[in-house]
Order: C-alpha cells, then sequence, then structure tokens
C-alpha cells in the first residue's frame, strides 16, 4: 500500500508536482497520464521512495516488496540475462531463485538469450529483461513507468498477460501514453496536463 | 552473513564487468607508465631518489583517481543505481563491492607501475609495498564514498577530484614518509587512516546516496 | 547556539564590538612588546584566536551535522552550512595573518614547517569542496544528508591531517625556522584570551547574522510557493 499526501516536487525554479495526492491499495491500479514533462515520472519516482518529495508526505511499504521500472531497464549490459537476475534475486533474497528466473526468462522469450551479454540486445528485449528483473522478487506494489515503450506487439501482449495476473493481489502504479490499452485495468485514475 | 554475500556478489559483479569491457584498468596501466615517462623528463639529472618516490605517489594517486572517476559508470549507464538503491540488501554493501573492486584494479596498476618504477628510477623498498597496500585500502574507501557523492551532482568528474585529494593528502605524507625512512610509525599512521576512514565511510554511504 | 539566540543579535554585535575594543587596548597598550620580535608579534593575539575560533566553527558545523543526520533535526542542515561557511572564512584569515606573520618574522610569505599553517591549508582545501558539492546537487534531503556527511569527515580529517603533518615533518621539511611557542606571562596571556573572546563572538555574531538572513530567504520561498 502506497499513499502521498499533497506531495509537491520542485526541481530548482520548476514546480514539477503540486500538491498531489495518491493512494494505491492491494489490489488497486492507478493509471497515470499525461503529456510528457508533466510530472509522470517524478509521482512514480516519489512513489516508489527513489525520490523524497519537496513538501507533503509520503507512505511506503517495505523496500524489499517495491518493484520499480523506469525508463530504463536498469540491467548491465555487461552482463548476461542470467547473470543479472541472479545478482539481483540474491539482492532481494528470493527463494527459489534458479527456478524463478528460469520461469520469468521462458515467459518472456528470453531463454534462448539467456547466456548473451545485454548489450547485444535490442531496445525491447532490455525492456523485456527489465520486467524480468522488476517480477524477480514478487512485488506487492509495482511502479511501471511507459512499460510498453520499445515493447514489439508480441511483448506488450506478455506484459498485458502478466498484468493481468498480478493486479489482482498487488498494488499498481502504471504511468502511459496509451492508457486505451490498460483502460481495463484502472481503478483510479490521475491525469497530468 | 547476508553482508558477505551480498558484498561478495556486487564485487564479483564488478570485477566480471571490468573483465568483460577491458575499459578502465587498461587504461589505469596506461595512465600511470605515461606519468612515469613524464616524471622522467620533469626531474632533472643528480635529482635525489626521494624525489622520484614522491612522484610515484603523486602518480599512484591521479591513478587511483582515474579508477575512481569510472567506478560508478557501469551503474549511471541504464539506471542501474536506482534498482540496486531500492534493493532490501544494505546499501553500505554497494560500497564495500565498489572500494573492493578499484582496490582490486589499483593493486593491478601497481603490479606493473612498482616494478617499471624500479626500472626507470630505483627500487621501492618492503616498506615502500606495505606503504601502497595500506594507502590503496583508504584510497579506496575514501575514494568510493566521495565517487558516489560526486556522481549524485551536476559536475561529476570535476568534484570528484576537489572532494578526493584534500583527504588523500595525509595519506601521501605518510606514504613517501615510510617509502624513503621507513619506520612503523608511518605505516601505523596509515592502518589508522584506513581503519578511521574505513569505518566511517561504511557507516555514511548509506545517507549519501539515499533520496528518502 | 542557545545562548546566542537568548541574546539579541544587536546585543551580540554590541558585545563583539566592545570585546574587540578591550582586546585591542590590552594587547597594544597592556602586554608587554615580544622582546624579539618587538611589535610586528602582536599579530600573533589575532592569528591564534582565529584559528581556534576557526576550528569551533567546523566543529560546530560537525555537531549540527550529526543532529541532522542521526536526530533528523530540521534546520540543523542550514545551520552546519552557516557554521561551516564561517569557518571557512576564518579559515581564510588564518592563512593570511599567518602569511603575514611569516613575513614579519622570517621574511617569507610561506613557511612549510608551520604545523598550524599547513594544516589549515589543506582544510581550506577540503571545505572550498564542500561548497562545489553543496552547489552541484539538487537541493533536498540527499543533499543535505551528503553535506552533513562531509561536514563530519572534515573534522575528522583535522586531528588526521595534523598527526601526518607531524610525522613526515622531517622526511618533507627540515626545521629551517623555529618558532618558540610563545610562553605566555600573566599580562600576554589577559590578552589573548580577550581577543580569542572577542573572536568567538564575533563568530557567533556572523553566525546569528547569516542564519537568520538565510531562514529570512528560506521562509519567503515558502510563503511565496504557498501563494502561487
Amino acid at each position: 500500500m502506497v499513499r502521498a499526501t499533497k506531495v509537491t516536487k520542485r526541481f530548482g525554479d520548476k514546480r514539477v508536482l503540486n500538491r498531489v495526492d495518491a493512494e494505491v491499495e492491494a489490489g488497486g491500479f492507478l493509471l497515470v497520464t499525461g503529456p510528457n514533462g508533466s510530472g509522470k515520472t517524478t509521482l512514480l519516482r516519489v512513489l516508489a521512495g527513489l525520490d523524497a518529495p519537496t513538501s507533503g508526505q509520503v507512505l511506503l511499504p517495505d523496500r524489499a516488496t517495491i518493484g520499480y521500472l523506469g525508463h530504463e531497464p536498469h540491467v548491465y549490459r555487461e552482463l548476461t540475462p542470467l547473470e543479472n537476475l541472479h545478482l539481483f534475486g540474491r539482492l532481494y533474497r528470493v527463494p527459489e531463485r534458479a527456478e524463478r528466473i528460469g520461469m520469468l526468462l521462458e515467459r518472456f522469450g528470453l531463454w534462448d538469450v539467456r547466456d548473451q551479454r545485454v548489450q547485444t540486445f535490442s531496445r525491447g528485449m532490455r525492456q523485456r529483461l527489465g520486467l524480468c528483473r522488476v517480477l524477480l522478487h514478487s512485488p506487492t506494489l509495482a511502479v511501471l513507468d511507459e512499460p510498453f515503450n520499445a515493447l514489439d506487439e508480441a511483448g506488450a501482449a506478455l506484459l498485458d498477460a502478466t498484468l493481468d495476473v498480478i493486479a489482482p493481489v498487488s498494488a499498481v502504479v502504471l504511468a502511459t501514453h496509451d492508457p486505451g490499452r490498460v483502460e481495463r485495468l484502472a481503478t483510479q485514475r490521475l491525469a497530468f496536463a | 552473513m547476508r553482508f558477505f554475500s551480498d558484498v561478495a556478489a556486487l564485487a564479483r559483479k564488478d570485477l566480471l564487468i571490468e573483465l568483460r569491457a577491458k575499459e578502465t584498468v587498461p587504461a589505469m596501466l596506461l595512465f600511470v607508465l605515461s606519468a612515469l615517462t613524464i616524471f622522467h623528463f620533469a626531474v632533472p639529472a643528480g635529482a635525489s631518489a626521494k624525489i622520484s618516490i614522491g612522484l610515484l605517489w603523486t602518480a599512484i594517486v591521479f591513478t587511483a583517481l582515474l579508477g575512481l572517476t569510472r567506478a560508478f559508470v557501469p551503474e549511471r549507464e541504464q539506471g542501474v543505481f536506482d534498482a540496486l538503491v531500492l534493493a532490501p540488501s544494505d546499501r553500505s554493501a554497494i560500497w564495500a563491492a565498489k572500494a573492493l573492486s578499484v582496490l582490486a584494479f589499483l593493486g593491478l596498476a601497481e603490479l606493473v607501475a612498482l616494478p617499471a618504477f624500479g626500472l626507470f628510477f630505483s627500487g621501492v623498498g618492503w616498506h615502500g609495498v606495505a606503504a601502497f597496500a595500506l594507502a590503496d585500502i583508504g584510497i579506496c574507501a575514501v575514494g568510493t564514498l566521495t565517487g558516489a557523492m560526486a556522481v549524485a551532482g551536476r559536475a561529476r568528474e570535476l568534484i570528484l577530484p576537489l572532494l578526493f585529494l584534500p583527504l588523500a593528502i595525509p595519506v601521501v605524507a605518510a606514504g613517501v614518509g615510510a617509502s624513503i625512512a621507513g619506520g612503523g610509525k608511518y605505516l601505523a599512521f596509515l592502518a589508522l587512516y584506513d581503519a578511521v576512514f574505513a569505518l566511517l565511510s561504511w557507516g555514511a554511504f548509506e545517507y549519501v546516496v539515499a533520496q528518502t | 547556539m542557545t545562548g546566542a539566540r537568548r541574546l539579541s543579535l544587536p546585543a551580540l554585535a554590541g558585545i563583539t564590538a566592545g570585546l574587540f575594543a578591550l582586546a585591542i587596548a590590552l594587547v597594544f597598550y597592556y602586554a608587554p612588546v615580544d622582546s624579539d620580535q618587538g611589535l610586528s608579534q602582536k599579530i600573533f593575539y589575532f592569528h591564534v584566536p582565529i584559528a581556534l575560533t576557526s576550528y569551533a566553527c567546523f566543529g560546530w558545523g560537525a555537531w549540527k551535522a550529526l543532529l541532522h543526520l542521526w536526530k533528523r533535526k530540521p534546520g540543523a542542515d542550514l545551520e552546519s552550512y552557516v557554521a561551516i561557511h564561517q569557518g571557512t572564512i576564518f579559515g581564510m584569515l588564518t592563512l593570511i595573518t599567518g602569511s603575514i606573520w611569516a613575513r614579519i618574522s622570517w621574511g617569507v610569505w610561506w613557511v612549510w614547517s608551520d604545523d598550524q599553517l599547513v594544516l589549515f591549508l589543506i582544510l581550506f582545501l577540503f571545505y572550498c569542496a564542500y561548497f562545489m558539492l553543496r552547489y552541484s546537487v539538487e537541493p533536498g534531503l540527499q543533499r543535505e544528508n551528503m553535506c552533513a556527511v562531509y561536514a563530519l569527515f572534515g573534522v575528522v580529517l583535522i586531528p588526521i591531517s595534523f598527526l601526518a603533518i607531524r610525522i613526515s615533518r622531517s622526511i618533507i621539511h627540515p626545521e629551517v625556522f623555529t618558532r618558540h611557542g610563545p610562553q605566555m606571562t600573566h599580562s600576554q596571556f589577559l590578552a589573548f584570551c580577550v581577543a580569542w573572546l572577542a573572536m568567538l563572538f564575533l563568530f557567533a555574531t556572523l553566525y546569528g547574522i547569516e542564519l537568520a538572513g538565510k531562514r529570512l530567504d528560506a521562509r519567503l520561498r515558502e510563503l511565496r510557493e504557498l501563494l502561487a
């Protein structure tokens, strides 16, 4: 469960968030929309616990239960998918790590390239790996910033299916340009101007 | 303990990345050899061996700075730093692992630099080698912490030397002393420096990287 | 500085001015003229108190930094910053007065054999970097944390650097110039203490003034925010 109360965020003189309220519980799905530069990313970073608001409060769950996927997939270029996921799996104390990693790589169609360095991947494949990383520790709060970016139709379908599975049990905050795609799952909406 | 296995996993990751990218260590090696060559031309004939020892220490400190500037680059690409900081593991494990890997790179550079120095100028005695070993620990501990500070801001490569060099002065002073005069007091001082600043850096890293 | 807060700023400034007047009177008219260096030795009465006050500034800044990190005390970051700012100014004055004294005593503008002066050079470099660090990062909790950590490193650096300078002295710079540490007579000691007290009150006054100014700035910004 995450709750933001009257959150304002300023960068220098520029005010990006202005007294924003947001609250998402397990099973909730907050859909955040708005044009580029409107503050979506900033809000998501605050809700994930990566940035502190300039004023206002944020109530965050335990760090171990948060999964964040930003505009970057957050994976090491020089390592392979297996190495990346084993590292994060270790840091997140994921039980039965090898099985879980195998299962996720299969699901997102990366099993065949599991031993290739990420720097050989296309943007879409890196994004898929980023999704694997985010889901690895079964977060109860998933904060996803434009996760459909760079995904081809197949990848997007995989993400759709995954969201269908996790939405009822986790709290999800998702920012996107293409709200139509996940409209069906949204329980709350926040539109930035 | 979980902390140590986290450190091991992260340090292994850093070494693996360097093994594959082969960017930092070759640069450090080339840098230190170039620096020593320049020093040959910078030191007039008949100058005492002591001057060259001082220059060796200078070269090592700046080689370390080169390695430290590169230290957090893999994390900055692809935004991995966010993912590491969010993980439930102790953030100071990131510090320890990074310091260990830079220590390894610096050690490799010295493995080449010290014999080269012996070739170009004069040998470094055992006291000198021990001094370098101890000094490296302090340099990497403090350098990794200041490296994280520098990376958080705007002018990162510019700021790191400014933050790091004043802290390195005591190390150089004692290191040169140990290399020239021997004697336990310099090595004891270096050990003290290492203990104090490693402890401080370990404790402070959490505050330096956390945003909330 | 709860004492300073209870004392109003004008009162503090008044006391400082009074102490300075007293100090100058004592230094120039009461304390005996040094047999060796003559009138120029008088600068010692300002150089050392300025140096000691500088240490006090950095120590105060580190204390506030600790409060910020440990107790999360609001406003501690600003207080730490102002103290360190003052400390850097006093540090620069230490270097300047020390240089003048060296010139007067030994005819050179800088001596490496003066341990304290060398220490201040290192500290000056260190704390200048503090400001570079502070202004390269966006204002926020991370910046406050980093500055606090750096301030604590600084205060640890003071004894460590001094030790390093001490032990490496024979290697790096031979004793060319010796300065007898002042064995002070009663009157000299009195003049010294009053001068030192005057410097500390000067710090307290300047600290109070700068802090009030910065707090006012922050409050103004807050109000502008609310209105916008």
